[in-house]
């Protein structure tokens, strides 16, 4: 039986406005698949995105939506869910939004451990405005703010997320539909910063000029990058160059923020 | 009791329950007062990882429902504008303290300034409604941080309200009103059912009832120009429409929104026009000179913005001369030159981080009325004290 994804979609938003073959339409199966598995209703969840083409996933998707500024999307998440923190509040972010321009307040929000799921859409680019190299761009790759190659090293969002203190952290792809469900459902379930980092085709700006220019391929190229967190410890180290190691990367048990919040708070009024 | 810790007190009086800050000088006694007293009422204080955060957290908390506040000095509140441009645009009502100080940049950390003032108007990029408060002494303190957040809410738009160092770490008898003299004014809510529900709608009011979030109201809130369901639109009809109508819900409401003093003027020969800590001194210039029988009053705007033009117009049109004194090189005199047209026009300006000495004043106004000073008529000149 095929799964019913109206209930959570702005259908008359439809068609998204993003590129044919683009990662990020599976993301939002994948999102709205997790949700329906968590049993989050409509109005039990807040959907807020910042700037590129990540950014137009809160369009799209029927809840209490919040398209931010660029990068912001973790500081407005920050009081949202500290305003109501029984309520499920996911940022949907990408490379650029949440590494670049906004990550210090990506390391912050990890380290305080609020209850936000953060998904960061890893296409390797800025494709909203045309390819620019972003902080994850692999080391000599091609882009219009690089024609003579990229000389940056890129950052491992993942590593970042541990490195932080986020207490969930998890990658997948956009070429595995079941395994990215499953790693949004743990990331919604887990009380505390999730950061869920979901590799995603820009076969457009990115692909085009880094010898992926077409979305089936891309998706493969993605596919066949893949390596289990499972079978990492077997693997010789040369054998993870270039790969994305998938799964759950780490999960920890740490006080969530606005619990001890709300525990700071009886404690002060009891004493006052 | 410091004017800061005057904010925070009427802040948590109006309603506010949620503070988020960074530290910075001359305004962190406000988020220290903050830190202790929300916990006791239940509500949620956060240091934030940055200026650009606290905004957008307190932007983050109104949706979900709370009257929010941050606070910050010149350096910060250049960081704000980022977000303060969006809480403009997707009208979310908070409250922003800018205690000011010396600039530009790092500037006088420690030291009065009242440089800001311009910002405050302009700060933001584009076309936006802005509503600024400046307040000169801590009572009346006390009351605009109650009318901010009241303004915030009823107009559903940031609201600035203007401090500077001297005001902020002074102390002076302050009458705290009871909580049953004080008007709270929360957002207005939608009464239709949620799929007829316009947060933005352009038609039939200039300030559309706001929901909060995860109430059963499921629109979308963005920065990007929207119609009126709250969607992306480059529609020019439509985007010329909600910028239109996020305009007049100030303007067209100024005179709900500004406030000002009049002293003295009646019978004044010369006017002076200031505002905050300037107009303290000033005050006291006035006592003085007018001891000596020298017909002086005051003009003070309380509503920096939208500033009360045709008041000051009105007030001041009989007065030989008048004086505007600010704490910066000449910022809101351009606004008082664009009102008046037929009175001479003098600017006592100070950036040095000391207070205006009301000496200097008196001084000004008396080498003035000696004719020690030739002004040509209609022209603004600029004393440097």
């Amino acid at each position: 039986m095929s799964f019913n994804y109206e209930t959570y979609l702005r259908n008359d938003k439809m068609p998204t406005q993003w590129c044919s073959g683009c990662g990020l339409g599976n993301l939002m199966k994948a999102i709205i698949r997790a949700m329906t598995d968590c049993g989050i209703g409509n109005n039990d969840a807040s959907i807020i995105s910042g700037i590129g083409c990540s950014g137009r996933m809160s369009s799209y998707i029927d809840c209490n939506t919040l398209h931010t500024p660029h990068g912001r999307t973790l500081p407005y998440a920050t009081g949202l869910k500290l305003s109501r923190p029984d309520k499920h509040v996911i940022v949907v972010s990408g490379d650029g939004d949440s590494m670049a321009i906004g990550g210090n307040h990506f390391i912050h929000t990890c380290r305080r451990n609020i209850d936000i799921t953060l998904i960061v859409a890893n296409n390797f680019t800025y494709g909203l405005t045309g390819g620019q190299f972003s902080p994850t761009t692999p080391a000599n790759s091609w882009a219009p703010t690089a024609p003579y190659g990229t000389l940056e090293p890129q950052f491992d969002i993942c590593e970042m997320a541990q490195a932080s203190g986020a207490t969930f952290v998890a990658r997948s792809t956009v070429a595995n539909l079941k395994h990215l469900t499953e790693m949004i459902r743990l990331g919604l379930e887990h009380k505390g910063t999730s950061v869920v980092e979901v590799i995603s085709n820009c076969h457009v700006n990115f692909g085009r000029r880094n010898k992926h220019p077409e979305a089936p391929e891309m998706v493969n190229w993605i596919r066949q990058c893949c390596v289990d967190q499972d079978v990492i410890e077997v693997l010789p180290l040369e054998d993870l160059e270039g790969k994305f190691v998938v799964g759950v990367l780490s999960k920890k048990e740490r006080p969530e923020y606005t619990a001890q919040w709300a525990k700071f708070v009886e404690k002060v009024q009891h004493e006052h | 009791m410091s004017g800061n810790a005057v904010i925070a007190e009427a802040a948590i009086a109006a309603g506010c329950r949620f503070y988020a800050g960074y530290p910075i000088t001359p305004s962190s006694e406000i988020a220290a007062v903050m830190a202790e007293e929300l916990p006791k009422v239940g509500g949620v204080f956060i240091q934030m990882e940055d200026e650009i955060a606290s905004m957008g957290a307190i932007i983050g908390a109104s949706l979900g429902g709370m009257k929010a506040l941050t606070a910050t000095s010149g350096p910060g509140f250049s960081l704000k504008q980022e977000n303060l441009g969006f809480a403009c645009m997707a009208e979310v009502p908070c409250v922003v303290v800018n205690v000011m100080r010396g600039g530009p940049s790092t500037g006088l950390p420690t030291l009065p300034a009242q440089g800001d003032v311009m910002q405050a108007r302009w700060g933001t990029h584009g076309d936006h409604p802005i509503i600024a408060l400046y307040p000169a002494d801590l009572t009346e303190m006390y009351w605009q941080t109650v009318r901010a957040f009241n303004l915030a809410e009823k107009y559903r738009t940031p609201v600035i309200l203007l401090s500077d160092e001297l005001l902020g770490h002074m102390s002076e008898r302050v009458e705290i009103p009871d909580a049953s003299e004080l008007t709270i004014i929360d957002r207005r809510k939608p009464d239709v059912a949620p799929d007829q529900y316009l947060p933005y709608d352009v038609k039939t009011e200039l300030v559309p009832p706001m929901a909060n979030f995860f109430e059963g109201y499921r629109y979308h809130v963005t920065g990007l120009t929207h119609d009126e369901t709250g969607f992306p639109t480059e529609d020019p009809d439509l985007a010329e429409a909600q910028l239109r109508r996020l305009m007049l819900k100030v303007s067209a409401n100024a005179d709900d929104i500004m406030e000002w003093e009049e002293d003295g003027l009646a019978d004044a020969e010369v006017a002076i026009f200031a505002y905050g800590a300037a107009a303290r001194s000033a005050r006291a210039a006035i006592a003085e000179l007018r001891a000596a029988g020298i017909k002086v009053g005051l003009f003070r705007p309380i509503t920096i913005w939208p500033f009360p033009e045709a008041a000051l117009v009105k007030a001041v049109s009989h007065a030989k001369a008048l004086f505007v004194v600010e704490m910066n090189m000449g910022q809101m005199i351009r606004e008082v030159e664009r009102g008046i047209r037929d009175v001479p026009i003098v600017g006592i300006h100070k950036v040095s981080g000391q207070p205006i000495d009301p000496e200097e004043i008196v001084l000004t106004v008396r080498e003035f009325l000696e004719g020690k000073v030739t002004l040509p008529q209609k022209a603004v000149y600029q004393m440097s004290v």
